[in-house]
């Protein structure tokens, strides 16, 4: 039984991480129609920034300059890797992302000359709290709690201001919002500046959970936070949400089995079997295609 | 009109051969400079780094032309190649590796107790052509090449599989979907065993050593002649593998240039209209993702002679994107195109660019930032460059053949179009 509750708490909170991810995915998605492959690696760099400002600066101090690192981060990546692109096909701007992940993994292996970083002890994290009989740190605790304040704050954002409004209407029709007067560069950076935040809040929770990190470190949760946002219908940012907690509550699930090994494995499975019966996810609009 | 066409064709084709002797003869010439001069620079010793980069340029050469098969000639944005090399690399090798080294005790199998494939086609052909000589060659080299070939069907084979409802699916979603599927090959490569619910087990490490490494296997360096000895007498260890490749480009040259081929590039420029025109999409695109698998297998088969050693680890969309990245650099849709991209590629990350690697001193001043690493960092900025303002790549779209005949392919295109009016 306490087994059970520390595999579901687990299965919670990692899902609530993947869904910090995940926004970024399918907000980046819903408006340019890009798979920003570049997106799991931001996030690592966002944790091996924590490790390097962390030996500097205290730690309150380092994490909000980590997060504006990570902002900044995002939006130099749109601005040199995305927007030059903006009239290409769609295949070059995604070739584009890979790139700048290669490019990530390679400056951040350079750096660290290959090697593991251990991630600093955050001690508001690593504190322990028990609840029903079973002790979990309190980073498990309160990954639930941030992203639901994160997540409506999002929505209020994109419901209820100028910014968002313009978001939206980008996300339906790029060339008409283009002639209402919406200046799209100013959006489409908006759009990476927030997926970039979430991303590193996401990473400060992620990675105090693990020991060490090295530059592939994003490359798995990346492409999991993505699977999430296709399940949950890319481009809808409550079906990313609820994706990544179904997706990280299984995956914990399957680790508590004998199949393990196959909690990567069954990831990609959901995708491919969502893909194939409900491309669309489960929030997802379906599209037309036109002649 | 016919007949010149028919004239033009056999000379193109004599053209072609030439050249393709001629490639071959000059590779087995300079592997064997050492042998013919005494004092050649150490540059063509058999052991340089010319070589060591000639051997796996050839090998990519195949696998991003296969890829470019599929992403350039057809418009099918996938990303599942790793998956595919890895079929091939594992078939290979299981059916390859001597027996000697699957028995149970002292093997490279010996966690699961000796392996399931209990024989080595290399050897099942050595005891009908005799192990030694000539016939050790012939057995050697039919083993080799059978076991390539079933690579590639059993490739081709989960190929149809995942295409089957993969294929269904529409630019990133494929792109998504074939490199989950690659991730999924890779697991179950990698898993030992496999607890069935009914209690049983499958011991997955039988087949696959699980992510153990294997070894033994016939390497490129198998191919090399020696005299009793133990002398090499001649060198083949990169003309081999470069007959192997360039016969399988010329399979997919040709078969670009066939009615499928030219069915494959409608699909690309414009799905519906080619479906419009009576192309069958569902079998064009199985075909082209089968074939292209066939023959990424093959390159990652000759991928494994060529690491000498290998396990499953490697094999992940990291692989795939360097691939892409070759393919982009040559020019997506030129198979030319690849194989430059494959050759600068690897010549640069594994040879040109490695100074940056190593700290330098210029007098006493010693230059900043080149260490471990560094040569990366370089190159991957030199790859976003290629990417952002090169996006044709170095080809684009020609072949080798058009940057010598600009002109007369245009007289061509001319005379197609009377011909069609009359």
């Amino acid at each position: 039984m306490q087994s059970m509750i520390t595999t579901l708490l687990t299965g919670i909170s990692v899902g609530g991480q993947y869904a910090l991810i995940a926004i970024g995915y399918t907000m980046v998605y819903g408006i340019l129609r890009l798979i920003n492959f570049a997106h799991g690696d931001v996030f690592m760099v966002a944790g091996m920034m924590l490790i390097w400002l962390a030996a500097i600066l205290p730690l309150p101090v380092a994490i909000p300059v980590v997060i504006a690192i990570t902002i900044l981060l995002g939006f130099c990546i749109e601005r040199a890797a995305y927007l030059p692109l903006r009239q290409a096909p769609r295949m070059s701007v995604m070739i584009s992302a890979i790139g700048v992940s290669y490019l990530l993994q390679n400056v951040i292996t350079y750096l660290t000359g290959g090697q593991p970083m251990t991630y600093p002890t955050i001690p508001f994290l690593a504190q322990t709290v028990e609840i029903f009989g079973t002790k979990q740190t309190m980073a498990t605790m309160i990954t639930l709690p941030a992203v639901i304040l994160l997540v409506v704050a999002l929505t209020f954002l994109i419901n209820h201001t100028k910014v968002g409004m313009a978001m939206r209407a980008v996300s339906k029709d790029f060339e008409t919002s283009r002639l209402m007067g919406i200046k799209i560069n100013n959006v489409i950076s908006v759009t990476f500046i927030i997926g970039s935040a979430l991303a590193a809040v996401g990473s400060v929770l992620y990675f105090s959970n693990y020991p060490k990190i090295v530059a592939v470190s994003g490359a798995l949760p990346g492409l999991k936070a993505f699977v999430a946002a296709v399940f949950g219908g890319i481009g809808s940012i409550p079906g990313a949400v609820i994706g990544a907690f179904i997706i990280g509550i299984c995956e914990n699930l399957i680790k508590a089995t004998p199949y393990s090994v196959f909690s990567d494995a069954f990831t990609f499975a959901v995708l491919v079997i969502v893909l194939i019966f409900r491309p669309t996810g489960i929030f997802g609009e379906k599209t037309l295609d036109k002649v | 009109m016919n007949r010149i066409d028919n004239k033009k064709n056999v000379k193109s084709t004599v053209i072609a051969l030439v050249c393709i002797l001629a490639f071959w003869g000059i590779l087995l010439l300079i592997e064997n400079l050492n042998l013919i001069l005494p004092n050649v620079p150490k540059l063509f010793t058999p052991t340089s780094k010319l070589f060591m980069v000639l051997r796996k340029v050839i090998v990519y050469s195949l696998i991003a032309v296969s890829m470019n098969l599929l992403n350039g000639f057809t418009g099918l944005f996938s990303l599942g190649h790793a998956g595919f090399m890895l079929l091939g690399a594992y078939t290979f090798a299981i059916l390859t590796t001597p027996v000697s080294l699957k028995v149970p005790v002292d093997g490279i199998f010996y966690k699961y107790g000796g392996s399931i494939v209990n024989f080595s086609l290399q050897e099942a052909f050595g005891s009908i052509f005799g192990n030694s000589g000539a016939g050790g060659a012939v057995s050697l080299v039919l083993g080799v090449l059978v076991a390539l070939i079933i690579s590639g069907l059993v490739a081709a084979l989960f190929a149809y599989l995942i295409g089957l409802p993969v294929l269904r699916l529409k630019s990133d979603y494929l792109a998504i979907a074939t490199l989950g599927f690659a991730e999924i090959i890779r697991t179950i490569f990698q898993c030992e065993v496999i607890k069935l619910p009914g209690g049983g087990e499958l011991v997955l490490g039988k087949l696959t050593n699980g992510a153990n490494m294997i070894k033994g296997f016939p390497t490129l360096n198998s191919f090399n002649i020696t005299n009793a000895t133990g002398q090499t007498t001649l060198y083949l260890s990169t003309v081999v593998p470069a007959i192997i490749v360039t016969a399988c480009i010329v399979v997919i040259v040709l078969l670009i240039n066939s009615t499928y081929g030219r069915s494959f590039k409608a699909i690309r420029d414009d799905e519906i209209a080619a479906e419009a025109m009576g192309i069958n999409l569902a079998k064009h695109k199985i075909l082209s993702f089968c074939i292209s698998a066939f023959f990424a297998a093959v390159g990652g088969a000759l991928y494994a002679m060529f690491a000498t050693t290998y396990q499953a680890k490697p094999f992940t969309s990291v692989l795939t994107y360097e691939i892409l990245l070759i393919v982009v650099t040559g020019g997506i849709g030129s198979v030319t195109g690849s194989c430059i991209g494959a050759f600068l590629y690897i010549a640069c990350s594994e040879w040109w660019l490695r100074f940056l690697d190593e700290p330098m001193m210029i007098g006493a001043f010693q230059v900043p930032l080149l260490k471990d690493g560094f040569r990366m960092v370089v190159f991957s900025i030199v790859i976003m460059i290629v990417v952002l303002f090169f996006r044709k790549g170095i080809m684009g779209t020609k072949e080798l053949p058009d940057l010598f005949k600009k002109r007369k392919v245009k007289a061509k295109t001319e005379g197609t179009v009377t011909d069609n009016a009359k």
